[in-house]
């Protein structure tokens, strides 16, 4: 099934009286449960298609659909709700609440759906524990380590069962083992299910997925299956 | 219905997590609005506090009663030519008195300055009024002790004094004035009652508390002559609907005893308190205007600086905006939380302004007369409220409108 459907799109920024084409003609699917990686040098144009996917920007020519449903012509109140239910959000530099223990980081994405009390807690809770973390829940950012950080973003992002994981630079703040040991969570995630775009400009973490996608000067270059994908070496449990 | 509830309560949460998470922020922020209310409230009890004891105090001189006297209490009339007036004499209070037939009761009256004393005990300058027994007729007075000196007392200008309350603590500590004797500038009077006190703030010198009365003929004896003041003859209607026509008929009655021919002007003045609450409203209403116009300044600069904080509380927190909408926040989940933390800010700022305002209002109660009102609490929390609103408007409308992509960005 078609989760992404991307037709000729485009993106034009006006820096002063100057206007940058960040894409300029993209066209690409993305089908349920595929495990893609987005990759590109600097200034490809490749974070402003990873926006584009996560509904946080809408193109200035071209079609989007998600889920059937055309993003080009949306509110911005309906773009807050497909990113509050569809997409899960994991950044470079996690983007916690720093002031917010992990639990109340997981809830956050529950609460703005609208769901209440004790189903929150217990959905948060289940997050955390799948990701490993069942026992840091009441630590804030700043008490844990940064794989711990990247794994309660992990946990936010997933809280929601949403239609896709976008995950952008997941390891760029982490160093090699910990990014590893990321990386093989998000294979987990991917083997439960679930869909995943890592958006990366790292040849050897994009190798851990199923698809690559080149972008250079807002163009596609390639996109092509992965033969010989890196499989993680470590191995962890999601319950 | 549901939705906004449960929004509104999501917000009202995180907006407390931020005001408990920079304490000292909020805790600076909220004096500007703990000053501002404060100021508010205080004025209010002030004013109406004053406004009470006015009502009091002209209430103490009867809505029924006229003042008949040479002077005019609020006139236009240059003074001189009121000046030139003759004076009301005791032979023209007896005419009156028998001539007037609608008023309830008819009492002259004169005062002096002069010093009371009992023992080693001495006030200077007390308000002496010189009157009848019918005085007591024209006024609502109550008694602490004793009785207001009677008809036999008064015709005969016996040495007897009423006291007024404040008159009688002053010289009688221990009370039980009654029976005693004073020295009024060096005679005797024996004191036959004390009034109960009647609290009076704005009427200064006018306040019976602060007087002592006695018969007419002792003034006119030993302390002062009706050619040198004129006596004043107050009126009592028998109820408020007759006032107009007993003024009338007062105004005809000293016509007649002056001899004064058609055309020719007054030369007297009927007065009432109605003209006295009237030019009280005209001046302190505009000292009221005021009084609130500058202390809702203060609570606007208050709000000037929840609203400076609330400015730099969104630029700070430019990527928290940025990722609550990443992962869905809608805008107008971001402006109610940030209006909901300003109003929150000076709602606590209004509690505690409204606290110190009562506590400052007790103190000051022992100098001038305050009037806490309670309903002032539900002022208070409405002024904090849309203060708040006022001040967060701006700054949440700023948070709700950044770009997600930019805010993400932004370090």
């Amino acid at each position: 099934m078609n989760i992404i459907n991307i037709e000729h799109i485009a993106k034009i920024y006006s820096v002063g009286n100057q206007e940058v084409q960040a894409l300029r003609d993209v066209s690409l699917q993305i089908n349920k449960n595929e495990y893609v990686a987005i990759m590109g040098p600097s200034g490809s144009g490749k974070s402003t298609l990873m926006n584009m996917l996560g509904c946080l920007d809408t193109p200035t020519h071209g079609k989007y659909e998600f889920k059937g449903q055309s993003v080009s012509e949306m509110s911005d109140n309906e773009l807050a709700i497909i990113r509050n239910k569809e997409i899960g959000f994991v950044f470079q530099t996690f983007n916690l609440l720093a002031r917010s223990d992990a639990l109340h980081n997981v809830e956050l994405p529950l609460i703005y759906a609208g769901i209440t009390g004790h189903e929150r807690k217990e959905r948060a809770r289940k997050a955390l524990e799948e990701v490993g973390l069942g026992d840091r829940s009441h630590h804030k950012p700043n008490e844990l380590s940064g794989g711990q950080r990247q794994r309660v973003a992990i946990a936010r992002a997933l809280v929601t069962r949403p239609a896709i994981i976008l995950a952008d630079e997941p390891t760029g703040n982490l160093d090699s083992k910990t990014g590893e040991e990321i990386m093989a969570l998000f294979n987990e995630i991917h083997e439960m299910g679930n869909t995943v775009i890592l958006v990366t400009h790292e040849e050897y973490i994009a190798q851990h997925a199923k698809r690559v996608i080149r972008i250079k000067d807002g163009l596609i270059e390639s996109d092509e299956e992965i033969e010989n994908r890196t499989l993680p070496k470590v191995k962890v449990n999601l319950t | 219905m549901k939705v906004l509830i449960y929004e509104l309560k999501e917000a009202f949460l995180i907006a407390l997590r931020a005001v408990r998470a920079n304490k000292v922020r909020t805790i600076l922020t909220t004096l500007g609005i703990v000053i501002g209310v404060a100021s508010v409230v205080l004025m209010s009890t002030a004013i109406k506090g004053i406004d009470n004891s006015f009502e009091q105090g002209i209430s103490s001189m009867g809505a029924d009663v006229l003042y008949l006297d040479k002077w005019e209490w609020f006139s236009n009339t240059e003074w001189w030519k009121i000046r030139k007036r003759p004076n009301i004499s005791m032979a023209e209070v007896e005419q009156f008195q028998q001539l007037s037939k609608l008023s309830a009761a008819v009492a002259p009256t004169l005062w002096s300055m002069e010093t009371v004393k009992y023992q080693e005990n001495s006030i200077e300058n007390v308000f002496l009024c010189g009157t009848t027994a019918e005085y007591l007729e024209t006024k609502n007075f109550t008694f602490e002790n004793g009785r207001f000196f009677n008809e036999i007392e008064s015709r005969g200008s016996r040495y007897v004094c009423v006291l007024g309350f404040e008159i009688a603590e002053g010289l009688f500590p221990r009370g039980n004035a009654v029976g005693k004797t004073v020295k009024i500038s060096g005679l005797d009077f024996r004191v036959v009652g004390v009034l109960a006190k009647q609290g009076s703030f704005m009427l200064g010198s006018f306040n019976p508390d602060k007087r002592v009365f006695l018969p007419i003929g002792c003034i006119f004896k030993h302390y002062i002559n009706s050619n040198v003041r004129s006596i004043t003859i107050e009126i009592k209607a028998p109820n408020t609907g007759m006032v107009a026509d007993v003024k009338e008929e007062s105004i005809g009655i000293m016509r007649k005893i002056r001899g004064l021919k058609v055309g020719e002007d007054n030369n007297f003045s009927v007065n009432q308190q109605e003209g006295l609450q009237q030019n009280y409203n005209q001046t302190v209403g505009v000292i009221q205007i005021a009084g609130y116009l500058i202390t809702g300044l203060s609570l606007f600069v208050g709000a000037i600086g929840i609203m400076n904080i609330m400015f730099v509380s969104v630029r700070e927190r430019t990527k928290e905006i940025g990722i609550r909408k990443a992962i869905g926040a809608k805008r107008r989940t971001i402006l109610s939380q940030f209006i909901l933390e300003s109003s929150m800010i000076c709602l606590i700022g209004g509690f505690i302004g409204f606290i110190i305002a009562v506590l400052l209002s007790m103190l000051v109660n022992q100098w001038l007369p305050t009037s806490v009102q309670y309903d002032s609490v539900v002022v208070a929390i409405v002024i904090s409220l849309l203060t708040g609103v006022f001040a967060g408007l701006a700054p949440a409308y700023q948070a709700a409108k950044l770009d997600p992509v930019e805010a993400l960005r932004y370090e």
